[in-house]
């Protein structure tokens, strides 16, 4: 087959610079291959490299708590929780594929995130989803493509992860036309795996075969690592074959027969095929250890017929392994997989090293060595200039003083309750199957969702959570907000805070001022975990979510698990009797900034200020004082104060029981304006209710963590009233609240 | 008189099957084991259930390929010799595919996935499968709350058979607030027999208080009872 000649112009169109093309050179001692050409741009782009991230988030902790194998070092990180048995959990984008092809685009991020926690064997027990898209209710601006995105990409990730049988709990969803050309869908999957039935993503052992498993390789998905390593544009559109298109049915059964497989004892390592295919797993899987992998390309099956080396090599066909089996025992995986009806075919040899060879109808067609195409071996490593960004001065130069005071404040509340970043997003969890498995005990809408694990007294509460406005207002403390938010969720549910993944989408990291954003949130989420011990698993990096029209806001989405030791010390977000107390507890005295807040956006379509204030050790304290109350059975709700402030969290408590609402009758004392004080989001606290028996002990288990207790009032009527200006019947609210989105949608 | 002796099918793609097994065996304490789907032979099993799912990913119509699994064949043996089958969601669909229930589950009104709590009302309580229901001192149809979950639940049928369902007191439930577009709110039904029931909610999603409702432990017990 004839292969087009290899020129610096070509590899520009790869993605490549000339310094990386010479590098090339050097490394080969020769000009490379077309074929070798295409496996260094897949490898050395941002997706698979982390050429401009990776000297930054090796400032993250990236140790310590319960951390059995950390950051990078496996597809998954891999937390202790007792019993013999560990949690692996991670999240990822899949931006760009659902920018161009919203419904595959969102399906292939759950199937990919999937594969990474079963290929260590872990079985998922969960996923979830951060989404962000642009407004769907604007009046300025044609929302029909952005309802299309949401549209489909929610029904991309519910037919994947419905399909699969893993039930989908939850995450966030916020809207922003910031994110209207580039929307974000991150992929977060949790899953269960004993001590000693983890697999490893390493090749050892000379001679020992090497499989690929699962489906045919076809032509979807070339290039997609590179694809995504660039901002969306017009020419975006063409590049839709970019996107692979996902098979669920295949991948429950690959889910099965990779558990089967890994039981059996005869696996040596295992990795999952998502970017860049074969090139990136026989590459990451030989560098690991040292090795090298002979491949031979007329083995692998093929989906479509004539398929180039250069195809086959960066297919990212969905549903594949690549899997190292101990020489002797091949037989014992192909009864597994002829079980399950899938590929189980040998294409090679793990080799001394160091080199990946590739032969195809008798002829070399690459061979490089495995260590210079990798993170962590001779992949470029780079440092990106920073600068501060101008806008900042500027949108923190805000004086909130001079904004009008609204004279109905019920009409505010209704408006809150029914704006899309706040509003129950019933309408998505509706379309998940949130249940499947038989262990979601608290399903998403409150705080974390809570997934148990049955033969335990133990349940994992899981959650994500990131405030992109703040972190475009201020980088450094929205992107400790994201961490501390997250730690709060999982708290209210009295999980303590184990360890975190992180999803950060940015724009492009050759711009200064993009950069100084990745790098003052990376120092945020490090700061955050460090005091709240909880250690980074393991996450992505996705740069380049921009068009030509927008920057998205800088967005590290963490996903945050926690683990409750005895569920039924656990706690839900809602109010559950009439005349139970209801107290504000931690940052009871906060500023009443209303800077970045969702009123000053709603109220006054303003973005502006600096993020809402925050402080790490009364966090910390705060999140201690959760649990405890929780272990101590002395509370019936927790629900952590966040997006709308005080008054939409003390709605929600009366709410999120839709079946059982409750309404209340509080009384906050405030200085200044009541607007701030109700809808500020400063951070570090949370509204909680208890018999009234239960008091003292409630303020002495908050005193002793030095944490300040408010009783502002009681549950209890059909109104949700807050002091005299707030007066607004559950039904009048519940509409607002459950149906908002529903409306938008359905019209 | 023989005890139950459970059978859960494992097709391809099945997904709750692992629901309907920890349910029977492990909150129920029954007998139960899997099938696979190659085998041709239900063993000694006298209770077949049909789990939820996407058998064969549903990629053809719901059902249209599982019906022709080897085990199906002698399920359809079991289910004409009086034997007791129930299928769940997916496992209606196959049961209609297969031709042991009439009808058929056509995409929601909505074309969307729907997983909620329904209220269900059990319109017949004089049948293996709702017998333990029959506690009720109202009289009236009693209630359950009980989960949803599927893409395809929208059951049809012709006008005859409709009237036949009804005449012979087929229908076992029906929705309060039909979530699927269903006629006339058909949830489940049963043969003409009475020994093979299909619906489209999760009695074995409902058998806990912790999940949420234990409403369908019931049904599992009617069916325990009536085989002991």
């Amino acid at each position: 087959m004839h292969e087009p000649e290899v020129t610096l112009e070509l590899a520009k169109t790869f993605g490549l610079i000339e310094e990386e093309y010479n590098r090339i050179l050097d490394i080969l001692g020769r000009k490379p291959s077309y074929t070798e050409l295409g496996i260094y741009s897949v490898m050395w782009s941002e997706h698979c490299s982390y050429k401009n991230s990776i000297l930054e988030i090796k400032k993250l902790p990236r140790s310590g708590g319960r951390l059995l194998v950390g950051a990078g070092e496996e597809n998954a990180g891999l937390v202790d929780i007792g019993e013999g048995l560990a949690v692996a959990f991670k999240i990822e984008s899949h931006n760009h594929p659902s920018a161009v092809e919203p419904y595959q685009g969102a399906a292939t991020g759950v199937g990919g995130i999937l594969r990474d926690i079963f290929t260590m064997g872990a079985r998922p027990i969960a996923a979830l989803n951060s989404l962000r898209f642009g407004s769907i209710n604007s009046k300025e601006t044609d929302v029909t493509r952005t309802k299309y995105l949401f549209k489909n990409v929610v029904k991309g990730i519910g037919d994947y992860g419905n399909c699969f049988g893993v039930p989908t709990v939850g995450g966030e969803i916020y809207f922003d036309e910031s994110y209207r050309d580039n929307p974000l869908v991150n992929a977060m999957a949790v899953g269960i795996v004993k001590h000693d039935e983890v697999a490893k993503a390493t090749a050892k052992g000379v001679g020992n075969p090497v499989f690929i498993v699962g489906s045919s390789t076809g032509r979807d998905g070339i290039h997609g690592a590179t694809f995504a390593s660039e901002e969306i544009s017009e020419a975006s559109e063409a590049k839709r074959p970019s996107v692979q298109v996902g098979d669920p049915f295949t991948e429950k059964l690959l889910l099965e027969a990779s558990l089967e497989l890994i039981k059996s004892g005869v696996v040596v390592g295992m990795q999952d095929m998502g970017a860049a295919g074969i090139t990136c797993s026989t590459s990451e899987m030989s560098a690991k250890d040292g090795m090298g992998m002979d491949i031979n390309l007329d083995f692998v099956p093929a989906r479509e017929e004539n398929m180039s080396a250069y195809e086959l090599m960066l297919s990212e066909s969905q549903e594949r392994m690549l899997v190292v089996i101990q020489k002797g025992k091949e037989d014992v995986a192909k009864k597994i997989f002829d079980k399950w009806d899938l590929n189980c075919v040998e294409i090679g040899t793990v080799t001394q090293g160091p080199n990946v060879k590739i032969t195809y109808h008798g002829k070399v067609m690459a061979e490089v060595p495995a260590n210079t195409l990798v993170l962590g071996g001779d992949a470029p490593v780079y440092v990106r200039e920073s600068k501060e960004p101008a806008y900042l001065k500027e949108v923190q130069n805000f004086d909130e003083s001079a904004l009008p005071e609204p004279k109905d404040l019920n009409a505010v509340l209704i408006n809150l309750l029914s704006t899309p970043n706040i509003t129950n997003k019933n309408w998505v969890y509706e379309q998940y199957d949130t249940q499947v498995r038989t262990n979601t005990v608290i399903m998403p809408g409150g705080d974390a969702s809570v997934v148990r694990i049955k033969g335990t007294k133990k349940a994992l509460a899981m959650k994500t959570d990131c405030n992109g406005r703040y972190v475009y207002l201020n980088p450094y403390r929205g992107a400790m907000a994201a961490v501390c938010e997250s730690a709060r969720n999982v708290a209210c549910t009295g999980a303590i805070p184990l360890a975190i993944t992180n999803c950060l989408n940015f724009g492009n990291p050759y711009k200064p001022e993009v950069y100084h954003q990745f790098r003052e949130a990376i120092r945020g989420i490090g700061d955050a975990c460090k005091k709240l011990d909880t250690p980074v698993t393991g996450g992505n990096v996705s740069f380049y979510n921009e068009s030509p029209d927008y920057a998205v806001y800088p967005t590290p989405t963490i996903g945050m698990v926690g683990l409750i030791e005895d569920i039924d010390n656990m706690v839900t977000s809602y109010f559950k009797n009439e005349g139970d107390i209801i107290a504000v507890i931690g940052n009871v005295n906060c500023s009443n900034s209303i800077g970045g807040s969702e009123y000053l956006k709603q109220q006054f379509n303003l973005v502006k200020g600096d993020a809402p204030e925050i402080d790490l050790n009364s966090e910390s304290n705060l999140i201690k004082t959760l649990v405890q109350l929780a272990n101590a059975k002395s509370i019936n709700s927790a629900h952590d104060v966040s997006d709308g402030g005080l008054a939409v969290c003390i709605a929600e408590s009366c709410m999120i029981n839709r079946t059982l609402p409750i309404g209340c009758n509080v009384n906050i004392k405030y200085a200044g304006r009541q607007d701030f004080c109700l809808f500020n989001e400063s951070h570090g606290r949370a509204v909680i209710s208890f018999d009234k028996e239960n008091e003292e002990n409630v303020k002495k288990i908050c005193s002793d963590n030095s944490i300040e207790y408010l009783n502002i009032g009681k549950t209890g009527g059909n109104s949700i009233i807050i002091n005299k200006e707030v007066n607004i019947p559950l039904e009048i609210a519940e509409d607002a609240y459950y149906n908002s989105i529903s409306k938008i949608m359905e019209n | 008189m023989s005890k139950a002796k459970f059978g859960v099918v494992v097709f391809p793609g099945s997904n709750c099957d692992h629901d309907a097994y920890n349910t029977l065996k492990h909150i129920l304490n029954q007998d139960t084991e899997f099938l696979w789907h190659k085998e041709s032979s239900i063993g000694d099993r006298n209770v077949i259930i049909v789990p939820g799912g996407f058998s064969y990913g549903d990629y053809l119509r719901c059902g249209a390929i599982a019906r022709f699994s080897p085990i199906m064949k002698d399920i359809v043996r079991h289910a004409s010799n009086g034997g007791v089958v129930i299928g769940i969601c997916n496992g209606f669909q196959i049961l209609c595919e297969s031709g042991l229930l009439p009808g058929a589950l056509l995409r929601n009104a909505s074309l969307k996935f729907v997983c909620k709590n329904v209220t269900l009302n059990i319109v017949n309580k004089n049948t293996i499968f709702t017998g333990a229901y029959n506690s009720s001192q109202s009289g009236g149809p009693e209630k359950m709350i009980i989960p949803v979950a599927h893409g395809d639940g929208n059951y049809i049928c012709d006008k005859d058979t409709l009237k036949s369902l009804n005449d012979n007191a087929q229908v076992v439930f029906r929705y309060e607030n039909n979530p699927n577009g269903a006629i006339d709110d058909i949830a489940g039904i049963m043969n003409k027999n009475g020994n093979v029931l299909g619906m489209m909610p999760h009695p074995e999603r409902a058998s806990e208080d912790a999940v949420g409702s234990s409403d369908g432990r019931k049904l599992f017990e009617s069916v325990i009872n009536s085989v002991n």
